[in-house]
């Protein structure tokens, strides 16, 4: 890694606190996970890293490269999309199984399923 | 065009993804790129997507900003509930709210500003009454987080109109 040394001081400066930003936001987002006692509770701190780490991790690969290879370096911002965009899905699907189990569990405090409109009327 | 391009803007983001893949803007990746995204266009209007015509870009450019701000804010504050612990246990509690969004697209893309942000999370959507169930993190007001999904449908909504 000794040409990370050719990165000027500003820079250094920059990437080092967004890199070490964004790893304490996911570190902190994993802590949430143990902290938390539900399941639902548990489904928002992993958004932490996906969100806010993500970000900060390709802000700063994004200003090291480009400093280093004095060229505009976008593709890290491909993989902030596709993380946004494809973890809501494994997190909306593990919350409606979980609503779904505890549904069936009869446990207390969960939302009960809506009846449809047309049930409603025959009643 | 339509022929060609089934999906305008799919195609346009395929051959940008392209782009920034090979990181050139060379005729011969350009050339490649539209290839792809003509052919992978194609591919999708097998899939029976539904259509829907984001108009505006600048009221998208708007949304994307209050998302990103919102994004950060709520980063913020789940941190702060986290490393509370056990001093101030948050107040976790499901919400209910009516939605107005007849755009499929639109109510996928509210679906993943919602999951993305720390401290909602999106549950279940009802179809027949057109009413969502979302998980929220920090109770301490209902009526701001209802108010935010107010927003981002009245948004949404100008923005598929």
């Amino acid at each position: 890694m000794s040409h990370l040394t050719d990165l000027p001081v500003w820079a250094a400066v920059i990437v080092c606190g967004l890199t070490v930003l964004g790893a304490a936001v996911a570190l902190i987002g994993s802590v949430g996970l143990i902290r938390f006692t539900s399941f639902y509770e548990r489904l928002h701190a992993p958004t932490l890293a996906t969100s806010g780490g993500v970000l900060m991790i390709c802000t700063a690969s994004i200003i090291c490269f480009a400093v280093l290879q004095s060229r505009w370096v976008f593709h890290e911002i491909l993989i902030i999309v596709f993380v946004v965009v494809t973890t809501p899905v494994t997190l909306m699907l593990l919350g409606q199984a979980a609503l779904y189990r505890d549904r069936v569990e009869e446990q207390r405090g969960v939302p009960l399923k809506q009846r449809p409109p047309r049930e409603e009327q025959a009643e | 065009m339509r022929t060609w391009f089934p999906y305008p803007l799919l195609s346009v983001g395929l051959l940008l993804v392209w782009l920034l893949l090979n990181q050139s803007v060379a005729p011969g990746t350009i050339i490649m790129g539209t290839l792809l995204a003509i052919g992978l266009g194609w591919v999708t209007l097998k899939l029976g997507l539904v259509h829907s015509h984001p108009r505006r870009i600048l009221l998208i450019v708007r949304f994307g900003f209050t998302v990103a701000l919102d994004v950060i804010r709520s980063n913020i504050a789940v941190i702060a509930v986290i490393l509370r612990g056990q001093r101030r246990p948050p107040n976790p509690g499901f919400l209910t709210i009516d939605l107005d969004l007849d755009d499929e697209n639109a109510l996928a893309l509210l679906a993943c500003v919602m999951t993305a942000t720390p401290g909602t999370a999106w549950l279940e959507y009802d179809r027949h009454r057109k009413s969502l169930l979302f998980h929220v993190l920090d109770m301490e007001n209902e009526d701001v987080w209802l108010d935010t999904v107010k927003r981002y449908e009245t948004a949404l909504k100008e923005i598929f109109g």
